[in-house]
């Protein structure tokens, strides 16, 4: 189905909005999480930082706050529906001027700058920002946006790791475990806890970061990997990191793995964690440009 | 664990009665400081436009509006990863006279031996929740070095800035530090009872 002239202006708005409520409404199945984990928790400090970010998920939701102050590296996964039909170059272009429009109308803290100078255009966007993944669903002529702004405190501790064929299952397992309990407190935690397994080095760290965008509860359809999934869930919520590293029962709200098949000389591991928050937001657009909102 | 508020500026006998775990409150002046601004303090040897005698320094760049030439409202003023910075505490707490830097994650156990040394202390803000603190800001009262926008020094006036809890004091408890060393051996544990060698 061909797109309208106006899709590229509705798609330009939706990033711009996608971005704004990002920052501003948590996602329900990250705030139930963060309720129950609170409930878990008996010293003193633990509770009150757990209080301090219901409070704040509040805040966000009914006096519509930005939640956390990093504005994040602006990240779309677009899902293409097949039978749609439009200019790809123009959707591209759309999803950076809506990043900007964002950036400036609100406005938000532009948290992009050059690697070397570290010049900042104050729009949240730079060469190659926003990052933008595209990908394609078979039968469909919907238009899927979801988009993160990842805060760099998780973004930091993210790591990849080449291990060979010999290293097996015990070297993924070891490596997720040393990452998570490296990072510490630096990643905000509880984190998501994002992992890519097989594929190439850089699919792996993609795969990492989706995986991250997966709602709570969801299990990789793969049996093997869901209780792999399970095992480091369960080793990582009993090294007693908790939140803000400071000491507590609920260090990861979830393992999340995504998987691809890999180079016979290959094990490669990614590991990307996502901060309590687990910031993200959907759009699901139609070719008449119909628009509908989700996390 | 005692709960303490403070007006600034900060005394030394203030910092001293601190134990990790305690929770503070402040009232009063801070400044808003990281990479960009510390590392042109620091590395481009250029001092500070302001007098950080006794001074809380959070970690931060915020979200800001810009209301007239210089004057800035808050939009969402949070707290950053503190290690980022790690290596520029000692030189304000032995050349600049900062008592207490305000930050998320830690500081490593150099910096908490310089906290004992100098006098300083290292207060957790709970990370991410920049809503919160954001209500706490009274006024955004100068930004030095705009060009550094969002990282310009910020001069922020707080009023019931926490509860905050004591991350590093001044007998050598460093709380993210333990509970990290501690995760490490659970982690060993952990993975032996998980079969990996």
């Amino acid at each position: 189905m061909e797109v309208s002239d106006s899709f590229y202006g509705v798609v330009e708005n939706v990033c711009r909005d996608l971005y704004i409520q990002s920052l501003k409404e948590i996602p329900p199945d990250i705030v139930e999480a963060i309720r129950q984990a609170a409930s878990r928790e008996t010293t003193e400090v633990a509770k009150r930082i757990f209080s301090h970010y219901l409070q704040s998920i509040e805040l966000g939701r009914t006096q519509d706050m930005i939640v956390c102050q990093d504005t994040g590296i602006p990240i779309y996964w677009v899902n293409i529906g097949g039978t749609l039909r439009f200019d790809g170059a123009r959707l591209n272009n759309a999803i950076v001027r809506g990043t900007e429009r964002a950036t400036r109308e609100h406005p938000l803290r532009s948290s992009i700058v050059s690697p070397l100078k570290r010049e900042n255009r104050q729009t949240s966007t730079g060469e190659r920002v926003p990052v933008i993944h595209y990908d394609f669903a078979p039968d469909s002529d919907q238009l899927d946006i979801l988009f993160m702004p990842k805060g760099s405190g998780s973004e930091n501790m993210s790591s990849l790791k080449m291990l060979v064929p010999a290293d097996g299952v015990n070297g993924i397992k070891r490596f997720v475990i040393e990452q998570v309990v490296g990072a510490g407190a630096k990643p905000c935690p509880p984190t998501i806890v994002g992992v890519g397994i097989g594929g190439s080095s850089e699919l792996c760290m993609a795969m990492a970061k989706k995986a991250t965008a997966r709602p709570l509860g969801s299990k990789n359809p793969d049996p093997q990997i869901a209780a792999l999934e399970k095992e480091l869930f369960d080793a990582i919520n009993q090294t007693g990191i908790g939140p803000q590293g400071l000491g507590g029962n609920t260090t990861a709200l979830a393992v999340h793995i995504e998987s691809a098949w890999t180079h016979i000389t290959c094990n490669p591991v990614a590991v990307n964690m996502q901060c309590w928050r687990a910031e993200r937001r959907r759009a699901i657009l139609q070719a008449d440009g119909r628009v509908e909102f989700s996390f | 664990m005692a709960e303490y508020r403070f007006k600034t500026p900060l005394t030394e006998s203030d910092i001293r009665q601190l134990r990790v775990g305690d929770s503070v409150t402040l009232d009063g002046v801070i400044f808003g400081v990281r990479d960009a601004n510390m590392i042109r303090v620091f590395d481009e040897h250029i001092a500070p436009p302001v007098d950080w005698r006794g001074a809380a320094l959070l970690h931060t760049a915020p979200n800001v509006r810009k209301v007239a030439s210089g004057k800035y409202e808050p939009i969402s003023v949070g707290t950053t990863t503190s290690m980022r910075m790690d290596r520029f505490t000692e030189g304000l707490l032995r050349d600049y006279g900062i008592r207490a830097i305000l930050g998320k994650g830690g500081l490593s156990a150099k910096s908490a031996e310089a906290m004992q040394k100098y006098g300083g202390c290292y207060l957790s803000v709970t990370g991410g929740a920049a809503a919160m603190e954001t209500l706490q800001i009274e006024e955004i009262e100068r930004a030095y070095w705009e060009d550094l926008m969002p990282e310009c020094i910020w001069q922020f006036r707080v009023k019931g800035l926490g509860p905050m809890t004591v991350g590093i004091d001044t007998h050598g408890g460093n709380l993210q530090d333990s509970v990290q060393a501690q995760a490490q051996r659970k982690a060993a544990e952990l993975l032996k009872k998980m079969g990996v060698a």
